[in-house]
């Protein structure tokens, strides 16, 4: 049998993980430096040997040109040992009754997941599953991750401890999160889609606005959210009612705005590509056939840009809910709050409870979106898009 | 009728269309040909008005065509482009429905019309109806393209290039398939092309343009027999001309009487196949047999070479 390349980079990640990096680390509390925990080490003596079989022969599977369905069930396989049996090394590692020992996952762990994602990856690829399938699979894969968390095997992992103690300023920073990303997302739709036409069919727009908009994104986020306190603050002072309905020149209004800002420009670029990319033929024929201006717009020009829009769409969106992280600095709130915490308190796990559930929202999105992207556009010939 | 009155086009200094006037019959094809630009495009979309006139008037059937909004007086006049032109986003179906549709027909007639149109091209309605266009041939979105154009029964058909992309097999049965059409519907048709060839074939009439001027508007026979200009001349082909002038009348009004030894010509085959074949046969004569599959009499040699003599003027 022959050799698979990824596969051979995927078992030298595995071997280097499982040989030489720690699965768990064991802290007295959760802020002093931590003891690396081998794998045979953080877990009981029938679940070891479990789990290097498990990845033993999902690497084994990797390894040789075999069969995509096989690799993906092969890393599935692997990616749900890893995760359930982290779990049960921190109720191992963890003494009983202790409550302020902590356990997390360690290098080690992150790198076997890491590996067996990028077989799980691969092989999807490989096996191009429709729009319908990958969200399916998004779906399952969300259900697995509930299914563990309320069952309770990750209760003693440390970024759960960090999460029950503070449950509800999680839930409320989670929700502020999502409506920073989605809002400021809605607000470049409503405002960006217009503006993209209008630069379509005036020319000499088009350069000044897609100029300044780069101008805008190339500004540092942080510096963007300073920026903008002046201006507001001076606004919030100024203008009655602004107060009222929240504008002040920190919190949530800079974050939304500076949000807003970096939105516009893929909204905008893309409606203008989207619209430039209408074949020729299909405006004039459009034209020709006695449509009228506004019936072109809605009947031909936009279905037909509408998943290039879509695609500046997904990029806002994921690019967003990463970005929001950064408006826990200004006291916009997100998950950029616990993000900070934990850099403050030099406490790693706060750390991943804010920056886990962003990544994995971001994941989901840009899953979601794909799909959708697809989607829309069955009248293209799939080979030749 | 359409009637075009001292027609002016200007973009800026160029002058694009410069005074044209003509009148096409009603019931007619209209060939416009010219090189690129010729302002010959440009003329035929001052009737529907993707392009308005700098000066001068258009009239259709004696209505100034700026009586209507530009969208509704297009609505009413086919148009047909090179490459089609079809919407990649709708099928073909609902690529042919989008005049009615824009019009306010209602669903069963708007579906009946489309069922008669897509028959009438030889595409099944169930198979074709419900494709995308990157689904077809280019010879079938061509025909979707005409049906479009035809869909909501227009008294006047404009088509731009409308076969440019084909190969010539495809094309000449193209051809034949608007020429049939034509006689079905009574359509007045202008065509714009740069191909003098597919001009003689299929025009009644035919407007040579050049440098937005119109050089000669006149019959086939007579822009054969007799080129205003020697641009006309040289549009013409000197070397093609008695061939295309056979091309122009079939061989039943060369019959003479008499027989002939070997395979007949059908009476509505063309003089110029008919010369072709006696040439390529070696013979002096061919029968000629009418649509019965009758005798009717023969063809010789000397009889066309007569006919593809420049006509004294």
């Amino acid at each position: 049998m022959r050799l698979d390349k990824l596969g051979v980079v995927i078992a030298l990640i595995a071997g280097y993980a499982v040989a030489a990096a720690p699965f768990a680390t064991f802290r007295a509390n959760r802020i002093v430096a931590g003891e690396p925990q081998t794998l045979l080490a953080a877990l009981p003596s029938w679940a070891g040997p479990t789990l290097l079989a498990v990845i033993a022969a999902a690497v084994l599977v990797g390894l040789f040109r075999t069969p995509s369905t096989l690799r993906l069930a092969a890393s599935f396989a692997a990616l749900a040992a890893l995760l359930l049996l982290i779990g049960t090394a921190a109720d191992h590692l963890t003494p009983p009754g202790n409550t302020y020992a902590r356990v997390s996952p360690a290098s080690g762990f992150w790198l076997l997941l890491f590996a067996f994602a990028l077989l799980a990856a691969d092989a999807l690829t490989r096996l191009r599953p429709t729009p319908p399938l990958r969200i399916l699979v998004l779906v399952l894969a969300g259900a697995f991750l509930g299914f563990v968390l309320f069952t309770g095997s990750w209760d003693r992992l440390s970024i759960l401890k960090e999460y029950s103690a503070r449950a509800d300023s999680f839930w409320a920073e989670a929700s502020k999160h999502v409506t920073l990303a989605l809002g400021s997302l809605a607000a470049a739709v409503i405002v960006g889609i217009p503006l993209g036409v209008l630069c379509h069919r005036v020319q000499k727009l088009r350069a000044a606005v897609l100029n300044v908009l780069n101008i805008v994104q190339t500004i540092p986020s942080i510096a963007l959210f300073g920026i903008l306190i002046a201006p507001l603050g001076w606004i919030a002072a100024h203008v009655p009612g602004a107060a009222d309905i929240g504008i002040k020149g920190i919190g949530m209004a800079p974050a939304f705005v500076a949000l807003f800002l970096y939105s516009l420009l893929p909204v905008v670029a893309n409606t203008v590509v989207g619209l430039a990319g209408v074949p020729v033929q299909a405006n004039d024929a459009a034209r020709g056939v006695g449509m009228t201006e506004r019936q072109r717009l809605f009947r031909v020009e936009f279905p037909l840009a509408f998943p290039v829009i879509l695609t500046g769409v997904r990029i806002v969106l994921v690019q967003n809910i990463g970005l929001a992280t950064i408006a826990a600095l200004i006291g916009g709130g997100g998950f950029g709050v616990f993000v900070f915490q934990g850099i403050g308190q030099t406490a790693m796990d706060l750390v991943l409870l804010g920056a886990v559930p962003t990544v994995l929202l971001a994941f989901a999105a840009a899953i979601i979106l794909d799909a959708a992207v697809e989607l829309s556009s069955p009248f293209h010939a799939r080979t030749s898009a | 009728m359409i009637e075009i009155e001292n027609i002016t086009k200007r973009y800026g200094a160029a002058t694009v269309v410069n005074d044209v006037s003509l009148v096409v019959q009603p019931r007619t094809i209209t060939v416009i040909v010219g090189t690129s630009g010729s302002g010959k495009t440009t003329l035929m979309r001052m009737i529907n008005r993707l392009v308005e006139p700098t000066a001068g008037v258009i009239r259709l059937d004696g209505e100034d065509n700026r009586t209507l909004p530009g969208y509704e007086l297009r609505r009413r006049i086919g148009y047909a482009i090179q490459g089609h032109g079809l919407f990649p986003h709708r099928t073909v179906a609902q690529n042919i429905a989008v005049v009615p549709e824009l019009l306010g027909w209602d669903k069963a007639r708007t579906d009946a019309r489309v069922s008669e149109l897509l028959s009438l091209f030889q595409l099944d309605p169930e198979t074709f109806g419900p494709r995308y266009p990157h689904e077809l041939s280019g010879g079938q979105q061509q025909r979707i393209g005409v049906a479009r154009a035809l869909a909501a029964e227009p008294n006047v058909l404009l088509m731009d290039e409308p076969f440019g992309a084909l190969d010539p097999v495809i094309r000449s049965k193209a051809q034949e398939d608007l020429l049939a059409i034509q006689k079905r519907f009574g359509t007045t048709i202008i065509l714009v092309t740069h191909d003098m060839e597919e001009a003689i074939h299929l025009g009644h009439k035919i407007a040579v343009m050049d440098g937005g001027n119109l050089l000669q508007y006149a019959t086939p026979a007579e822009i054969l027999a007799n080129p205003a200009t020697d641009f006309v001349a040289t549009l013409v082909g000197t070397g093609d001309r008695p061939f295309r002038f056979l091309s122009l009348s079939p061989a039943g009004d060369a019959v003479e009487p008499g027989t002939a030894e070997g395979e007949a010509i059908p009476a509505s085959a063309t003089q110029r196949d008919a010369l072709a074949e006696l040439l390529w046969s070696g013979r002096p004569a061919l029968p000629v047999v009418n649509e019965a599959g009758k005798a009717i009499g023969r063809v010789t040699v000397d009889g066309l070479v007569k006919r593809a003599s420049r006509p004294a003027a």
